[in-house]
């Protein structure tokens, strides 16, 4: 298996979302948010937003970016399918790039309210990766 | 659930003693089949409820709960303020205030067989649904304020349906208490183009027909018969109420330890009713609320331009529009005592019975209408508040089917395509930008709603007294 990968996971009524990698900022930088609402494949990139969070610990970081996410998503009416991310201490630098929602094509399945507290964990396995990962409102 | 976990307070009444951190039960109302095949994480989700400051008499659960963030879907918990009681975001949802509301057309099921396409198309394009579509509202930031302070009265003001509305609406349609500077730019910046859009999920709007009366006395005061065409609109309030949602659950979260809260699971994240963080959450949670009013009742005025133009001659009336994601002050009777409580309901309804004073005037003397989301492809109930929900769950009943699969392993299991045609097929008509969509939301995925609106006749919560079909679904 790649060491770099994004899954979703098991919640009754929403949705859980999870990305893995060699670092904090790899696992912040997968695409199960989008996965969650379109098939990630389907996004092209044409623009690049920046992004800064900031949170006292890693758990609220990742809260705080995907929740940046999805407001960079309703109010630019955008999806978005390539990430680059950097943490340094309690702050967070980003870059989400993607393009603009088209509904024929992208067939948004669900729109994203927030990311919840629920699941939230930002954790390094026994294989020395990284998870983040929390339950997304839809 | 493993029942044996629970004290049998009756067949439909499920309780769990205070324990640990508890400060109060938990009960359950269910059916013995519901509670068996209800998540464990309910079970610890109302357990940690019931663990929280200045809670009230019990941690109550629905027929229809499900496992959700910080409290279960279908939660129903009562906080005394001056009793050091808390106020949570996420026992109130990120969809604050959504809600059903439900209207009769004036029509039978004979109208609709001659125009059941037109019915079909002209609502899919003139309702906004599913994400990136973008209502014809747009609000500056005066207008905004304006509308977070009016709710649904600030609609009509601006010509969206009627005064004769309002009363019809819980909280006449607008709750007083709120507060928009407590509402952050970005939450205002979300909701800028969302006025009068459905969302996606679980929304809807759809033709119903009643199908079976089972209460004629209540029926005939809510104008219900056998056949009638209802339009039911199940939404809430939009990026705002999400953004406050998101906002608050954060605040909250890092602010415990300066309130000395020790939760169980961050997920409970919660600040005293009477703190900085609480009050600040109840001004800007009831701007969310009357956003969600303000929302549903654009979209009515939507739904009657489209019934104008096929119908010329026929008027909807509001039967009712009730919130099923909400906190609010209400009072009721406790071991004898009349307080003041802080009523969170995280997909709960209210259902009040007959002869209380918030209720509408001409339901007042059968009780308030409950008004229960079912599936594109099952039915809906419309029931009543029992004298006996105020001391059973603070008049509480459940709000829809609830999930019974995650979205996950319905889109493994079912094929949208394959669900639009077989419900074609049955003669209900399903229009969704999104086939994926549609199969997360199949029918299967939920619980039986009937069961679940079973349950909570038989808990005493509430009694049946329509239900009604689905022919058109307009889904986000």
């Amino acid at each position: 298996m790649s060491d770099r990968y994004w899954e979703h996971f098991h919640h009754e009524a929403d949705i859980g979302v999870r990305g893995v990698g060699p670092t904090v900022a790899d696992a912040f930088g997968e695409v199960a948010l989008t996965a969650v609402i379109t098939d990630p494949a389907t996004v092209v990139g044409r623009a690049t937003i920046a992004i800064r969070c900031e949170a006292p610990d890693p758990e609220l970081l990742l809260v705080d970016w995907l929740n940046a996410l999805v407001f960079e998503m309703t109010t630019r009416k955008m999806l978005f399918s390539r990430f680059s991310v950097s943490i340094t201490g309690q702050q967070l630098h980003g870059t989400a790039t993607g393009e603009t929602i088209d509904i024929a094509r992208h067939e948004p399945a669900v729109e994203v309210k927030g990311a919840t507290l629920t699941e939230l964990k930002v954790f390094k396995d026994n294989h020395g990766l990284w998870h983040a990962q929390c339950v997304v409102d839809v | 659930m493993d029942i044996s976990l629970f004290e049998r307070m009756s067949d439909f009444a499920w309780r769990i003693n205070p324990s640990g951190n508890m400060r109060v039960p938990a009960i359950i109302y269910a059916s013995e089949d519901l509670i068996r095949d209800m998540d464990d994480k309910v079970r610890e989700q109302i357990m940690n409820v019931a663990t929280l400051p200045g809670i009230v008499d019990a941690a109550y659960a629905m027929p229809d709960a499900h496992w959700g963030y910080g409290f279960p879907i279908g939660g129903v918990a009562a906080f005394d303020a001056d009793d050091g009681g808390v106020i949570s975001a996420g026992g109130v949802g990120f969809d604050i205030s959504c809600g059903v509301r439900n209207l009769h057309t004036g029509l039978t099921l004979a109208d609709l067989l001659l125009l059941r396409k037109e019915l079909a198309d002209a609502p899919y394009t003139t309702i906004p649904a599913g994400l990136g579509s973008t209502g014809r509202v747009h609000l500056n930031k005066k207008q905004m304020n304006a509308m977070l302070e009016g709710g649904a009265r600030w609609a009509v003001e601006q010509g969206y349906g009627t005064t004769g509305d309002l009363a019809h609406i819980e909280e006449h349609g607008c709750i007083s208490g709120a507060d928009p500077t407590q509402v952050s730019e970005r939450a205002k910046k979300r909701q800028q183009d969302e006025m009068g859009t459905l969302g996606s999920g679980n929304h809807y709007v759809e033709v119903q027909h009643v199908d079976e009366i089972f209460d004629v006395s209540a029926a005939t005061t809510f104008g219900l018969h056998t056949g009638d065409l209802i339009v039911s609109i199940h939404c809430g309030s939009r990026g705002l109420g999400h953004q406050i949602g998101t906002e608050f659950l954060r605040r909250m979260a890092i602010d415990a330890a300066s309130y000395k809260l020790r939760l169980p699971d961050r997920e409970l994240a919660c600040a005293p009713i009477l703190s900085p963080t609480g009050k600040d959450y109840l001004g800007a949670m009831r701007s969310a609320i009357n956003c969600a009013l303000a929302n549903r009742q654009i979209i009515t005025h939507l739904v009657r331009e489209v019934f104008a133009r096929l119908f010329p001659d026929n008027r909807l009336n509001l039967i009712y529009d009730v919130s099923h994601n909400t906190c609010k002050v209400e009072e009721h009777v406790v071991a004898g005592q009349r307080r003041r409580l802080f009523v969170h309901r995280k997909g709960a309804t209210r259902a009040f019975g007959p002869g209380h004073s918030a209720i509408p005037e001409a339901y007042r003397a059968v009780g308030q209408p409950v008004l229960i989301g079912g599936t594109m492809g099952t039915a809906s109930y419309m029931l009543v508040g029992t004298e006996q929900s105020g001391y059973l769950s603070f008049g509480s009943a459940c709000h829809g089917a609830g999930r019974a699969m995650s979205r996950r392993q319905a889109n493994k299991q079912w094929q949208g395509r394959q669900v639009i045609d077989q419900l074609a097929a049955g003669g209900i008509i399903v229009c969704s930008p999104s086939t994926r969509g549609v199969a997360e939301e199949a029918p299967g995925a939920y619980k039986d709603v009937s069961a679940v609106v079973d349950a909570t006749a038989d808990a005493g919560l509430a009694r049946k007294v329509a239900r009604l079909r689905p022919l058109i679904c307009i889904k986000g």
